[in-house]
Parts: C-alpha cells; structure tokens; sequence
C-alpha cells in the first residue's frame, strides 16, 4: 500500500529513516558480517589478522560429537515446550472463549506468568524443584535416588522444560483466546441454529478457523525456544550436569565466551541463523500461504 | 448465548481451576519460601503455610544482591529501550510512509530482515562492536584506505575508539537496533486518511509540524501498548546485560542477571545450609514490577503482545 499524498523534500525523508539505518548497521548488519567473516576465517594464533580457512570451522563443528548433541536436546526441548505450552495455552482459551461467569477473572490470570520474568520462574523453579527444600523434599529423604537434578540429567531436562513450558503456555494462551474471540459471533450463532453443540462448534468452526495462528504460534515456539531458554537453562543448571541441558545457545556463548572459540562459535551462529531463517521463510511462504481463510 | 450444558459447565469450569492452579501453585510456593527460616525451610517437607519472616529475608535480598543499585539500573535500562524504540520507531516509520526518495523500498526490506534474527544468535560479534562501537566505521576507512590517506597527510594514526561495556547506552542500543515497532507504527500511518495530510498541508504545516502535532497524538494507544511490550521485553533481558556488564563492582549489572547471584550455591553458603528463603524473597522484588505494570496494563499488553508479532 501506498500513500497518495507525501511531503515532496525526499532529503528530510532521509533524515528520519537515518537514525534507525545507522543503529541497524552498527549493531545488526556488522555483527551478522562479522560472525559471517569469523566462520570462515582462523585468527592467527600470533596475531596479525584472520586466516582464510573455508568451510574447515564447519567441518569442525560437525564433526564435533558434542554439537550434534545440543542439536538434538534443542530439538527435544523445543519439541516438549511447544507441545505443552500450545496444548495447555490452546485448553485454556478454548474454556475462557465459552466466556461464562468469571472468566474474565482467569483470563487474567492465566496472562501472569508470561509477566514472570524467566530467570525468576528459572530460579522459583529451581526452589521448587531442589530436593533438599522443594515439593520433593520429603520422598528424596526416603530415596535420594529419586529426584536428584544436579546429577540426573534426565530431571534436569524435566525441570527446564517444566520452567519454560509453564512461562510460554500464557504467551501462547494470549495468542490462542485472541484468535477464538476474533471470529465473528455470527458464525458460532448460525452452527448453534444448525443444532451443533458446544463441543461440535470447536471442532468444526473455531479450531479450523484458528489454524494460522495455531502454525504461526507453531514456528514461533520452536524459534523462540532456542533463544529464551538461554535465561532459564543459566540460572537452573548452567548446562549441566555433564551437559545434559547444554542447548544450542548456550553453547555458543559457552565456547564463545568462556573457550574464546570465536571461529567455531561464529561457525555455530551461522548454523543456528541458517535454522532461523529457514523456519521463519517457511512460515512466510508456505503456512501464512496455505492457510489463510479471510 | 443461551445453551443449557449443566455438565460441559463444570468441566469448563474444572479445567480453569486446575488451570489458574497451576499459575497460583508456584507463586504461592515462592511466596511462602521467602517468609520462612532458614532453619525452616530446610525441614524436608512441602511448605504451604507461610512464616513470619517476609521482611527479615527481604531486607536480607536487597542488602546481598545491592537491589536497590540493580533495581535502578534495570530501570533506566529498560525505560531507555522503551522510550528509544517508540521515538525511532516513529519516525523512521513516518518516513518510509510520508517521503517519497530512492532506495525506500531497500531500506524497508533492510530493516525487516532485523525481526529475523534475534540478538542471541548473533551475540558474540555483537558483544565486539560494544566492546568498541566503531570499531565499523575504522574498519570501513581502513579497508578503503582513508585512514592510510590522513595518516600521510597530518601523521594522525587513526583509532576510534567507542567502549559501550559497564554503560546505559550499551545495554539499550543493540536492543533498539531491530524491526518491532517500526512496522506497528508502517501500519498505522497507512491507516490515517490522506485528506488529513493534505488538510495539514493547506494550512501550512511542514513535516515536523505534522509528525508532532497530527500523528502523535494520533497514535497515542499504539505508543502505549509498544511502549509496555519493550519495557517488559528490556527488562526481561538477560544474556545481553549478563555480557554488556562484566565490571559487577563498579557499574554493577540489571536486577534480572543478579538474581543468579542470589540461588544458594556451594560458593555463596560455603558449603552451609542453603537459604532459599532469601532466594525466594529476592525473587520476589524482582518479580514485583513487570508483574504490576502487566496488571496495570493489561489491555495495551495484550494489543501490544498481538500486534507487535504479527
């Protein structure tokens, strides 16, 4: 769309976009170069510049059994939160859409964790969770083997996840209950005429009518999952144990900043944002495409 | 509506309390933690009723974690990340719709390929650039060999040198370096009735005249709801500020990154009993002032929250 009338001096045009274009130069396009150029180059060990080095920190990195690994935790972690978020975000909203008495009561409610900063949920949980004080305090006293998250890292995962999953239900809740109100009263009113049910109407109408957001909330998790856990897998475990919730984020600001790896940290990013934009460019073309009912 | 569904009823009404449990549960958990004893709190059992020592391990928190300092910082932070990206995401929105020049349509997809990549995946080389925020620029006029040219000319050996490390502009810069806003604010211009221009026009009002007097006012809901969503999202950070701040002493760092600080460790107890209570009390404050804005709030936090991602 375009605007009919505009100011005719283009030079003060530039003017106003000019701010933002230097902020998004400095702090944007620089670093994606930078970590673009670092990927395939090695700093000389002497100094003296980078070295040309090809696609050898990406062999590296592949070939690095660990990568691989957080690759496939990344992938386990987004896979659970998504699903538990989106399931407990979508049952939500599905009961707060009935819009019986009250609900404005719990719709408010069920905003509140998403206003929970991560790192407090990261280390509520944390509490929650501790065997020594936590809600399993009294069953480890008997068994100490079982619940353990700071040597087990199968509880650790569970407890991250928890975390994460009972923070980002609210967000997609908001998504979902915004999505289900948008659909004309009409459209339920006439289905209730057509003798379906409370029950019938979700399936047949408003489900199917929600599926964009349910894909763009879809894409959204899974994208979102590797960035924000990062708070919360810091504060609750640091990776660990023995780097069982050690995810791709994580990783590279490990190696990055604590083994001073700048190649093969930049060689991760570059993997992590290629997953990015690819995610992102099939929601653009494919989903937001195939699905649109408007 | 009027259905009679006695049944579905309830169990509407049975998955929003087991729901607005599962909210409260942990809330709650938190808050009776942090009014208890040390000495209590290490009982192995489950604690649901809370103690009388709320403001003890209060006072313990803001004293051990320098809250009060923190608390500041995250603050200006996040009030400086708020304010900056509804100021430049209005007017860099406002010239992209109003001005017509070369290169608009490249600008535009140059600043919404940002919303793609967030700032974690690209956090180390960021991390450089406020190390030495023009460190661009001298690398620029080396490689074209401008800094060579005023070396010969006045022997000056050029080394700009910017450190946006342990300061206010380095934490809200990179934050306000993407899309978000920019696009909230493209649709909403597109919005406004061209006669409204040309009306303005006819009476004599320039572009600055029409930006501030027209189109803000204007768009006052639209500042609020962004303005709440950046606030929330500055003061959610927490990889860039745990990097942005390495001098923990001098400038100290955001309440968000020192709550870490707080969880018992073997470091902190020295291998004592772990007091949690204070944890849980700290955890608190911090907590306290998203939570309270959102329910301030709500309203513009939910558009914000819809129309920001969208």
């Amino acid at each position: 769309m375009e605007k009919r009338a505009t100011f005719s001096n283009a030079s003060i045009g530039v003017l106003f976009v000019a701010p933002q274009i230097l902020l998004v130069f400095t702090f944007f396009y620089w670093p994606t170069g930078a970590a673009l150029f670092w990927a395939f180059t090695l700093e000389r060990p002497w100094g003296g510049g980078n070295e040309w080095v090809g696609l050898d920190n990406f062999r590296q990195v592949f070939a690095d059994r660990a990568y691989w690994a957080s690759i496939t935790r990344s992938l386990v972690f987004a896979g659970a939160t998504t699903f538990l978020a989106m399931g407990f975000g979508l049952l939500l909203a599905v009961a707060c859409d009935r819009g019986l008495k009250f609900y404005q009561g719990f719709r408010t409610v069920f905003v509140w964790p998403y206003a929970v900063v991560a790192p407090a949920a990261a280390l509520a949980f944390r509490f929650i969770f501790a065997p020594d004080a936590g809600i399993f305090s009294a069953l480890v006293k008997s068994n100490p083997e079982f619940w353990n998250p700071a040597q087990n890292g199968y509880h650790a995962m569970v407890m991250v996840i928890v975390c994460y999953s009972w923070k980002y239900a609210a967000y997609c809740f908001i998504f979902f209950l915004a999505a289900l109100q948008a659909i004309p009263r009409s459209v339920i009113e006439a289905s209730a005429m057509d003798g379906a049910g409370v029950l019938r109407r979700v399936r047949d109408i408003q489900l199917p009518l929600i599926t964009p957001t349910f894909f763009f909330l879809l894409v959204i998790s899974i994208t979102d999952s590797f960035q924000d856990s990062f708070s919360i897998v810091d504060v609750m475990t640091d990776g660990g144990p023995a780097k069982a919730t050690e995810f791709m984020v994580y990783k590279i600001y490990f190696d990055g900043f604590r083994g001073l790896d700048y190649s093969g940290a930049a060689a991760q990013s570059i993997v992590l944002m290629f997953l990015m934009i690819v995610l992102t460019f099939f929601q653009f073309r494919f989903i937001e495409r195939r699905i649109h009912y408007s | 509506m009027i259905e009679r569904t006695p049944l579905l009823n309830v169990t509407t009404y049975i998955v929003l309390c087991i729901g607005a449990l599962m909210v409260f549960i942990p809330l709650w958990l938190v808050f009776v933690g942090a009014t208890l004893t040390v000495r209590e709190i290490n009982i192995p059992e489950l604690h649901l009723i809370p103690g009388n020592h709320l403001f003890e391990n209060l006072s313990a928190a803001w004293e051990r974690g320098h809250l009060g300092e923190r608390l500041t910082n995250s603050l200006i932070m996040s009030l400086g990340v708020a304010t900056g990206k509804v100021a430049m995401s209005a007017i860099t929105a406002f010239g992209l719709v109003y001005f017509r020049f070369p290169g608009r349509m490249l600008i535009f997809w140059l600043i919404f390929i940002t919303l793609m990549l967030p700032l974690e995946v690209r956090i180390v080389p960021t991390y450089a650039v406020a190390a030495n925020a023009l460190w661009p620029f001298q690398s620029i006029l080396d490689a074209t060999g401008i800094s060579g040219i005023i070396a010969s000319l006045t022997g000056i050996q050029l080394a700009l040198e910017w450190n946006l490390l342990n300061s206010y502009t380095g934490l809200i810069l990179p934050l306000i370096a993407t899309a978000t806003g920019t696009f909230l604010y493209r649709q909403f211009f597109l919005t406004v009735p061209d006669e409204l221009l040309e009306a303005a026009r006819m009476d004599g009002a320039g572009p600055f005249r029409f930006l501030t007097e027209f189109l803000i006012p204007l768009s006052r809901a639209n500042m609020a709801a962004l303005f709440t969503i950046m606030f929330l999202y500055a003061w959610n950070q927490y990889l860039w500020p745990l990097l942005a701040t390495p001098d923990r002493a001098g400038f100290g760092t955001t309440a968000v990154v020192e709550l870490k600080m707080l969880a018992p460790n073997v470091s902190t107890t020295g291998g004592g009993t772990p007091d949690w209570n204070v944890a849980m009390a700290g955890c608190l404050i911090v907590m306290l002032p998203p939570l309270l804005l959102v329910a301030f709030m709500q309203r513009y936090f939910v558009r914000g929250l819809i129309a920001t991602e969208k």
